[in-house]
């Protein structure tokens, strides 16, 4: 087995495309005006913030001026949240979100309680779903904002949002959902999910990092969480990172070109990665088998630790991550897995595959092999393997 | 979070791994839950550890400072390895980030439980020479720290 480089965490950053590249290249080179200032050379920034934008909104179905860049998903997280806790705290103080949020969704709710704010973290099932049922029974008078993500971003589960917006609709509670791990890789459409707020951000679909967008639909007020210069209409200060803006727009307009064709490969790649995975013993799937990002394999193995596994599969070439305990600086596994109902020793062995469009099956036959000697090695050193 | 050359060269190449069949000395500590345990089989003869070996489920630290820890004591007499501190098995490996100290801890307490199943073994009472070894309880809820 030849030793190659083989990425496989395409969800903690992805690759930036070419296109993004060429998309940005002039703005960091000949072009640096103040999208904000009035000569000639800042009216072409503006153009390009603006053609940006329209792109943007067009790849999400939304309008141009519903789109509000951001520093990244993180802050188009925060502000949905907070800046919504800020508007409609007057009509009540209960927020609603699920247990496998990403933690720039739990720890902004989290932060609100010192605020007096009461949230409500819904259950997921084995595969990672939230119950529309349970969203309809956790509602009350005093609900005043919801969030639940759209895509997982360690078990790749996809979320019925649809169903779950329509029932905030029908009680007139707005909704928002991080789409982060969604945008640029399974179609994305703000009215048929029927969202009022959605976060994104670029460097996940191939654009550059420290860009990002929140999507708000027109008519829903939120005050702003940047204060300053008054850009972005007022509702987010801040000069616009123009090489940045314009790549996202640019790796986003390609993700949504190639998606139907790279969505199909992945789902390949995956499938024969699954099938080799679970060839190991004791060895699990996590995430729901079918309603899942096309590019994400996420497994647990029994009796060995994920830091070790991650640690070994890197000196073999192969970037991934795990939800262990030893890789998020806690001594607790993800709360993804224990949401999932994985006991703490189980989810200490999780490894997540996340794949890029131009992932071969030589490739995932290298990560499989690569694997399958790893955990090996690993349960021979581990005292809890008796095999 | 950055790993020493030493700690990654004691995980990809432990020493020492595996078990002894006729140990007389194996000691177990740490919890699943909290995602390590280390077992340490060792050989005593005439107060000194002739082999020593240890199997460990844990992270990359887990496993380095296991090793080390082997390292660090085989050859030497009771007295000498019950000197050993976690403090040492990290210098040893030219330092820990700071949220994997208690893998140095655990090495430790490793060492300190295999010798004190050594004593055990023998009747005589181990807490006056090694101290108290927490034992490791499969059966309750316990807290990591």
């Amino acid at each position: 087995m030849q030793k190659r480089f083989v990425y496989a965490d395409n969800a903690a950053t992805s690759p930036l495309s070419k296109e993004a590249f060429d998309a940005m290249k002039p703005w960091l080179t000949e072009k640096w005006g103040n999208p904000s200032s009035i000569y000639s050379a800042a009216r072409d920034a503006r153009k390009a913030v603006e053609m940006a934008r329209a792109d943007i909104a067009d790849s999400i179905g939304a309008k141009p001026e519903e789109i509000y860049f951001t520093s990244g998903g993180t802050e188009a997280d925060n502000w949905a949240i907070k800046s919504s806790a800020k508007a409609f705290g007057k009509k009540g103080r209960h927020l609603i979100t699920s247990a496998i949020e990403h933690h720039a969704v739990s720890s902004s709710m989290e932060s609100l309680t010192s605020e007096g704010f009461e949230i409500t973290v819904l259950p997921v099932d084995k595969y990672g779903m939230v119950s529309p049922a349970d969203l309809e029974k956790a509602i009350r008078p005093d609900t005043i904002f919801i969030s639940i993500m759209l895509a997982n971003n360690e078990i790749g589960t996809i979320q019925p949002i649809e169903e779950l917006a329509e029932i905030a609709k029908k009680h007139n509670i707005p909704f928002h959902t991080d789409a982060v791990q969604a945008v640029g890789h399974i179609p994305v459409n703000v009215d048929e999910l029927k969202v009022d707020m959605l976060s994104m951000s670029s460097h996940k679909f191939g654009g550059p990092q420290g860009v990002g967008a929140l999507y708000i639909r027109k008519g829903v007020r939120i005050p702003p969480l940047m204060h300053g210069g008054g850009h972005e209409r007022g509702r987010r200060s801040g000069t616009e990172n123009v090489a940045g803006v314009c790549g996202m727009a640019a790796a986003l307009k390609h993700a949504v070109e190639i998606m139907p064709e790279a969505n199909a490969h992945l789902k390949h790649i995956s499938d024969r990665l699954f099938d080799k995975l679970l060839q190991i013993p004791y060895t699990q799937a996590t995430g729901h088998p079918e309603k899942r990002l096309p590019g994400t394999v996420s497994v647990v193995f029994n009796y060995i630790e994920g830091e070790s596994i991650i640690l070994l599969l890197d000196s073999k070439g192969i970037s991934a991550s795990s939800g262990s305990a030893c890789t998020s600086g806690s001594l607790d596994p993800s709360h993804v897995l224990l949401a999932i109902g994985l006991p703490h020793e189980v989810a200490h062995g999780s490894v997540r595959l996340s794949l890029g469009k131009d992932i071969t099956e030589e490739d995932a036959d290298y990560i499989a092999e690569s694997l399958t000697e790893v955990v090996d090695r690993l349960r021979t050193m581990s005292p809890l393997w008796k095999g | 979070m950055m790993y020493s050359d030493k700690v990654l060269d004691h995980f990809q190449n432990p020493r020492n791994v595996g078990e002894i069949e006729d140990a007389n000395a194996v000691g177990l500590v740490g919890n699943a839950k909290c995602g390590d345990i280390m077992q340490m089989f060792m050989k005593i003869e005439d107060d000194k550890i002739v082999d020593v070996k240890f199997k460990t489920f844990g992270c990359g630290a887990a496993v380095a400072t296991s090793s080390m820890a082997t390292e660090l004591v085989l050859g030497k007499t009771i007295d000498e390895a019950l000197q050993l501190t976690n403090r040492a098995v990290m210098e040893a490996l030219d330092g820990l980030p700071p949220v994997k100290v208690h893998c140095s801890v655990l090495a430790e307490q490793a060492i300190r439980a295999a010798i004190s199943d050594y004593y055990k073994r023998q009747g005589i009472d181990p807490e006056p020479i090694v101290g108290k070894i927490e034992e490791v309880d499969h059966d309750h809820e316990i807290a990591c720290d």
